[in-house]
């Protein structure tokens, strides 16, 4: 029984916003069944006492003062832009047909 | 003066002080080297000819009009295609990112210019440093200047490959699980990483945020802290970055003095699945330091053996994160874009466009660990192990200084042999990916070649976090004896390589 099925995979891909063939879902669900048993070793190791570690630094929050610095002109950011219209970002439309 | 390009990155800059050789003549020198030897190595996705004499111009200038300038001013560097250098393309190994030029440049790149350091261009990379054998550029792979059959290491196998291939005397790499480490263990070459913090990583294109490193490769240990020293310390443009001064690499790196230190050698980082050539060297390394005055005693490490699986948990899960804002709206490749696609379908077209097999792979794989009902059976606990692991390490550190173990199990394998087996291919980073997961400094150092197949050997330190000195103290005593052994560095003992051009 695997630990992740094909069609799982599929799933997780359209989450993630990548278009998977087939070929590539065949290729990739093994692959992935494989790691998942591999990294499903973890779930072994750990206590419920033991407390997580997000960072290896401690982390605050980290704030400024308050002043006007230099920062990127509206050409710099549209810079690497697929399309341009009227100094702004060109997107394809966000509401679909129905 | 061919011979440039044999030189240190301490010599050069002792030539262009003493005015026996000018920044324009090394930085051609280099550029030559390139032309002449990259056909075959493919270390550089992109060389800055124009733009790398124009620095060197620019720094003979200020010598010549006096200036005091920085220790490495006018020495040529190979940058990670990873890093934004302002107006050249940067890439990271990807398709999504091709023909990008990024409009400001990263601090570690700020600091390089600002030290006058000369940057070639930019090295060839496994696709958002994901791998480890430079077989995920979208680019091609580099080969190893050892053997140009085998990979150079990943993911900054162009980095260390440029160095060792007498292209450029200094890199830099990015550390997230090793992909400084390791390449510079199979090309022959000093790859460190520093402690996470230590150097800045605004304008690295993130891979996992709380792992990524920036550091240096070079051939020598005293090259690789001198370049430390031009690139760390505290960033304001980076929240993760530590406001503490810069430890004392290069004087470290000047007087590698191991008496009286005390080395641990980890108990679980070695045995079934390390080649015997790496081992042999690796014990003999040991002992040449316990020669050199060092204490050196078996320390063990247990949870170390979950490094792996907890790494693979928590770099895909920040990766799909970070890689959310390649959506093909304000920047890369866009495809599908036809009047007829939504946004979220020109989204998702354009990322499988644009993105690679290993990248798709852990995408999806982050995006599972992440998703309701197995985030905490996966990413929680995986954050428990390293909890686990940074406690190991404390423990390790009250009885030691230094932890050491061969920085790669085995020496550099075939183009080819690992690229359909991913698991394989992760166990090559079982050394070095517990010191990211911590936060460690740790370098790996050059200490022979395997009998079985005279390929490179890495001897692998890990230091506590801002003990980065005791890497290069390590690293210097250790280069030293054995280069008296040797008759100079591991990198002397190189094929000399085929001059195509």
């Amino acid at each position: 029984m695997p630990s992740i099925t094909r069609e799982e995979v599929a799933h997780l891909a359209r989450l993630a916003r990548i278009e998977l063939s087939d070929d590539e879902l065949d290729h990739l669900a093994p692959q992935l069944d494989q790691i998942i048993t591999l990294v499903g070793q973890v779930s072994q190791v750990a206590a419920d006492d033991i407390p997580p570690t997000s960072h290896a630094l401690p982390l605050t929050n980290v704030m400024r003062a308050d002043e006007i610095v230099p920062c990127l002109t509206p050409e710099q950011a549209l810079s690497g832009a697929p399309a341009v219209e009227e100094q702004r970002f060109r997107v394809p439309r966000i509401l679909e047909e129905d | 003066m061919t011979d440039l390009i044999r030189k240190t990155a301490a010599e050069l800059a002792d030539l262009m002080a003493s005015k026996q050789a000018s920044s324009v003549e090394i930085t051609q020198a280099h550029l030559d080297r390139i032309t002449a030897v990259d056909g075959d190595v493919r270390a550089f996705l992109h060389v800055d000819t124009e733009g790398a004499l124009a620095q060197a111009k620019a720094v003979d200038d200020k010598r010549a009009a006096g200036e005091q300038l920085a220790p490495l001013a006018g020495v040529p560097l190979a940058l990670k295609d990873v890093l934004t250098q302002e107006g050249v393309p940067t890439t990271a190994g990807s398709k999504i990112l091709e023909g990008w030029k990024p409009p400001y440049d990263a601090t570690v790149v700020k600091r390089l210019k600002a030290a006058g350091i000369v940057i070639l261009g930019k090295t060839n990379m496994d696709e958002f440093a994901m791998g480890s054998s430079t077989e995920n550029s979208a680019y091609g792979t580099t080969h190893n200047p050892w053997d140009l059959t085998r990979i150079p290491g990943g993911s900054g196998g162009g980095s260390s490959a440029a160095i060792s291939a007498y292209e450029a005397p200094l890199a830099i790499g990015t550390d997230t699980g090793g992909s400084i480490r390791q390449p510079g263990a199979f090309t022959g070459t000093v790859g460190v990483k520093p402690t996470y913090g230590g150097t800045s990583r605004y304008g690295l294109i993130a891979l996992a945020s709380s792992l990524d490193t920036p550091g240096p490769c070079a051939r020598t240990t005293l090259d690789a802290a001198l370049l430390h020293e031009a690139i760390a310390g505290y960033d304001p443009m980076d929240s993760t970055s530590i406001n503490q001064p810069v430890p004392a690499v290069v004087e470290a790196a000047r007087n590698g003095d191991v008496a009286g230190l005390r080395i641990g050698v980890v108990k679980e980082l070695g045995g079934d699945g390390y080649q015997p050539g790496v081992e042999a060297r690796f014990h003999e390394a040991v002992e040449l330091l316990t020669k050199l005055g060092a204490e050196v005693v078996e320390v063990s490490c247990p949870h170390f053996q979950y490094a792996l699986p907890a790494y693979y948990l928590i770099l895909p899960s920040e990766a799909s994160s970070n890689l959310a804002k390649f959506d093909a709206m304000r920047y890369g490749l866009r495809v599908g874009d036809d009047g007829e696609n939504s946004a979220e379908k020109v989204t998702a077209l354009s990322r499988e466009a644009g993105f690679g097999a290993e990248v798709k792979r852990r995408i999806i794989l982050g995006t599972h660990a992440l998703s309701s009902g197995y985030y905490d059976a996966y990413y929680g606990q995986a954050q428990k192990v390293r909890t686990l692991i940074a406690r190991d390490f404390a423990n390790a550190y009250e009885q030691v200084d230094v932890l050491v173990s061969p920085a790669t199990p085995t020496t550099a394998f075939a183009i080819g042999d690992r690229i359909d087996d991913p698991i394989a291919m992760y166990k090559n980073d079982l050394c070095t990916i517990p010191s990211n997961l911590a936060g460690n400094a740790a370098a790996s150092f050059p200490c022979g070649l395997a009998d079985e197949d005279g390929l490179p050997v890495g001897f692998h330190v890990m230091a506590p976090v801002l003990r980065d000195d005791l890497l290069y103290k390590v690293g210097g005593a250790l280069e030293s004896a054995l280069a008296e052994q040797w008759g100079g560095v591991l990198m002397t003992k190189a094929p000399e390589l085929e001059v195509t051009r």
